[in-house]
């Protein structure tokens, strides 16, 4: 018995001596393999770390400069890209409503269960994949090529990300939901449509809307990003003003801070609604 | 009495609930109607450029070759999409254009073209175009009846369009173009030994490695340029998350109020998460770019900055949440604070960590494609610079394809390694 003990002593310590050997090889693998790769983008890159990293504060000490010195001109710039900052929310908004809407849609017949026909599921699953895999700023590109710049090009390219992205998630919701109410709407000769909005749906609209405002926060970001490629929007006019360089770095800085404000504000306001979403209005200021 | 009452309440329930029903579809319209005039859809249509369409979907699957003739010296060159890197060496043609005195251009389908002093097409079905490009203009001559829609004619100038090519004729230049389909010289270019060789020749030659070292160093599709970027691209996302994931995971313990009971402490690296956050990956990466210029390094750093101020929220709330039964059952054997962080509470929070973490590693891939199209490196620089070449489409189309096979792939290998690592009990590092 005593042997027996002994033996699973030194059976186990020997198995967590193993388990510790082969995660500390997946350690310093790891370790290796950070700094390889951090080596090789510092030498891939245009300027080296080393010698860049002492500049790193200077643009930010410009621009702040510039602000300060004329900081009684900013109020003015606030107001003179508030447009600009419309058109950027905007197009977030018009984006992730089209997105969600599209969305719903696709995710309702890539459900097993609730696709109207069993075969339609597997295909709307990879269109869906595809259109996540894309990055906005191809499609965006693209349509810029075809349409010209503006709004439309970004608000399209970012709409169809967000079918993607919130038809892979809201389906992954709807799969999570009750079956009972579609069976008895079914029951009373419900058509699809009908079984969908009010058997599905209202179980649902809570998670919805809950991804829906995350999609929105990311989609604020996408949307500033892709003006600064030439979409328009709050994006397009901090790429003039940080190409006119010194002299505008005023108007940057009241373009950086615009668009700080924004996205700081719509995550605050998203993350609270969300919260609401998941725990009801009880635990108001439960969190933060 | 009651009764009625609540027959009363239930009824404008009702009236509510139904003009809510109403309300949201109704606003959701105002709003895209808003949009709608804001972003001028109306006028979109004026805006579209359907030559540009055109171009860019026959672009995507086929390529033409140009014969241009000088017709000042006779010179005539021969170059796959008018490119220099495209060029046959002087003398050399393909089959389908007999150089002479008279250099014959066969389009197919009975389509011909008579290059020299004097120029002539003829079109099966319609008739032999002539003309005689001079100082005075091109002298066209068409056969009788009305001139075609395919047909442009002026005193200086004349282009045709058919199916089996275009022919465009001025005081100066005669140029051909001939239509295939595919992408040109995507294995070899044409000063290769390799170009127009057979697989099976290939094979039999037995040249492997000068085969592959031909292949790579295409100038054309720039085969080991185009490796190197998605390898930067996936690098930029690597360093990014995973550099992020570890600074932000000892700092997220300060942040989440279980741990540090110091309210300033937490607020103030609450706040300095929400700041890397807020500022985003776009101003980020111009101001890392002003330090160390364009390339995958400031690209990995921006996402770095961006995801650390993430991951910290996240961390965060996920600290905020353990189970302190864990961390007392640690605590009572003697352990020590390190101890009970390490084995009370980061096996509970590790699968939450890595899930995030690793699906953040795919979001990122896409991200680094965008970073690299503004800061220059990466897929997404060469990306962009074949789209403002806006001829390349081909090349867009093949970078396009590249993109989204590597996002699903970056997708598959960390859905693959997530399953792995939390399925397995491995308990992360």
């Amino acid at each position: 018995m005593a042997e027996n003990v002994a033996q699973i002593q030194t059976d186990y310590l020997g198995q967590m001596r193993a388990k510790r050997v082969m995660n500390m090889i997946l350690l310093i693998l790891f370790v290796a393999l950070m700094m390889l790769g951090f080596y090789t983008a510092d030498a891939r890159n245009a300027g080296g770390f080393w010698q860049g990293w002492h500049n790193i504060l200077d643009f930010p000490g410009d621009v702040v400069s510039e602000a300060v010195t004329r900081a009684h001109l900013l109020p003015g710039y606030f107001l003179k890209y508030a447009p600009s900052l419309l058109e950027t929310i905007n197009i977030a908004g018009a984006a992730t409503l089209l997105g969600a809407i599209l969305g719903l849609i696709a995710s309702l017949l890539a459900t097993r269960g609730l696709a109207p026909v069993g075969w339609i599921t597997g295909p709307v699953r990879r269109v869906l994949d595809i259109l996540r895999a894309v990055p906005e700023i191809v499609i965006a590109l693209i349509l810029i090529f075809l349409l010209g710049g503006g709004p439309v090009p970004a608000m399209i390219a970012i709409a169809l990300h967000t079918v993607g992205a919130l038809g892979k998630l809201f389906s992954e919701v709807n799969e999570n939901a009750s079956l009972k109410p579609v069976e008895g709407l079914a029951s009373v000769g419900a058509s699809w449509l009908q079984r969908m909005f009010l058997g599905v749906v209202p179980q649902v609209a809570p998670n919805y809307l809950s991804y829906a405002l995350l999609r929105f926060e990311i989609n604020i970001r996408a949307s500033a990003i892709l003006g600064f490629v030439g979409a328009g929007g709050i994006g397009y006019d901090l790429r003039n003003t940080m190409s006119w360089g010194q002299g505008k770095l005023d108007e940057a800085a009241a373009i950086f801070l615009l668009l700080f404000a924004t996205i700081v504000l719509v995550d605050q306001l998203s993350s609270h609604l969300r919260d609401r979403l998941t725990h009801g209005a009880r635990v108001k200021g439960a969190r933060q | 009495m009651s009764a009625l009452v609540i027959k009363q309440q239930t009824g404008r329930l009702f009236v509510i609930k139904r003009l809510q029903a109403f309300a949201l579809p109704a606003a959701i319209f105002a709003y895209l109607a808003y949009v709608f005039v804001a972003f001028d859809m109306a006028g979109l249509k004026d805006r579209v450029s359907v030559s540009n369409m055109t171009t860019l979907v026959s672009d995507t699957y086929s390529y033409k070759t140009h014969v241009t003739q000088d017709n000042r010296t006779g010179n005539i060159t021969i170059a796959i999409e008018g490119e220099k890197k495209g060029r046959y060496a002087q003398g050399d043609s393909p089959d389908w254009v007999q150089l002479g005195d008279n250099t014959s251009v066969d389009l197919g389908d009975g389509h011909i073209v008579t290059l020299g002093p004097d120029v002539s097409y003829t079109v099966p079905g319609y008739g032999v175009i002539s003309a005689t490009p001079g100082k005075r203009g091109v002298n066209a001559v068409l056969p009788a009846g009305e001139t075609p829609e395919w047909i442009n004619a002026s005193k200086n100038r004349i282009s045709i369009t058919t199916d089996a090519g275009r022919l465009t004729i001025t005081r100066n230049r005669t140029e051909v173009f001939r239509y295939f389909t595919g992408w040109e010289l995507f294995f070899f270019t044409l000063d290769s030994p390799f170009h127009g060789k057979s697989f099976a020749q290939l094979v039999s030659s037995g040249e492997y490695a000068a085969i592959w070292q031909e292949f790579w160093s295409n100038k054309m599709w720039r085969h080991s340029d185009v490796a190197w970027a998605l390898a930067e691209t996936v690098l930029m996302a690597f360093l990014g998350t995973f550099g992020a994931a570890m600074i932000a995971l000892p700092v997220a313990f300060v942040a989440a109020r279980n741990f540090t009971p110091l309210g300033s402490a937490r607020f103030v690296v609450r706040r300095l998460f929400d700041f890397l956050r807020g500022v985003d990956g776009l101003i980020w990466t111009i101001i890392l770019s002003r330090a160390f210029g364009p390339g995958p390094l400031t690209g990995s750093l921006a996402i770095m900055l961006t995801d650390t101020g993430t991951f910290g929220k996240i961390f965060s709330e996920a600290l905020e949440n353990v189970d302190g039964k864990q961390i007392e059952g640690i605590t009572s054997t003697g352990a020590k604070p390190m101890q009970r962080h390490r084995f009370g509470v980061i096996p509970q929070i590790t699968p939450v960590l890595l899930s995030q973490v690793l699906y953040y590693l795919e979001s990122n891939t896409r991200s680094a494609t965008i970073i690299g199209a503004i800061t220059g490196g990466g897929i997404g620089l060469l990306l962009t610079q074949a789209i403002i070449t806006q001829k390349d489409w081909e090349e867009v189309t093949y970078y396009i394809i590249l993109i989204i096979l590597m996002v699903m792939a970056m997708d598959t290998f960390s859905g693959w390694l997530r399953g792995k690592l939390i399925k397995g009990g491995a308990g992360g590092h």
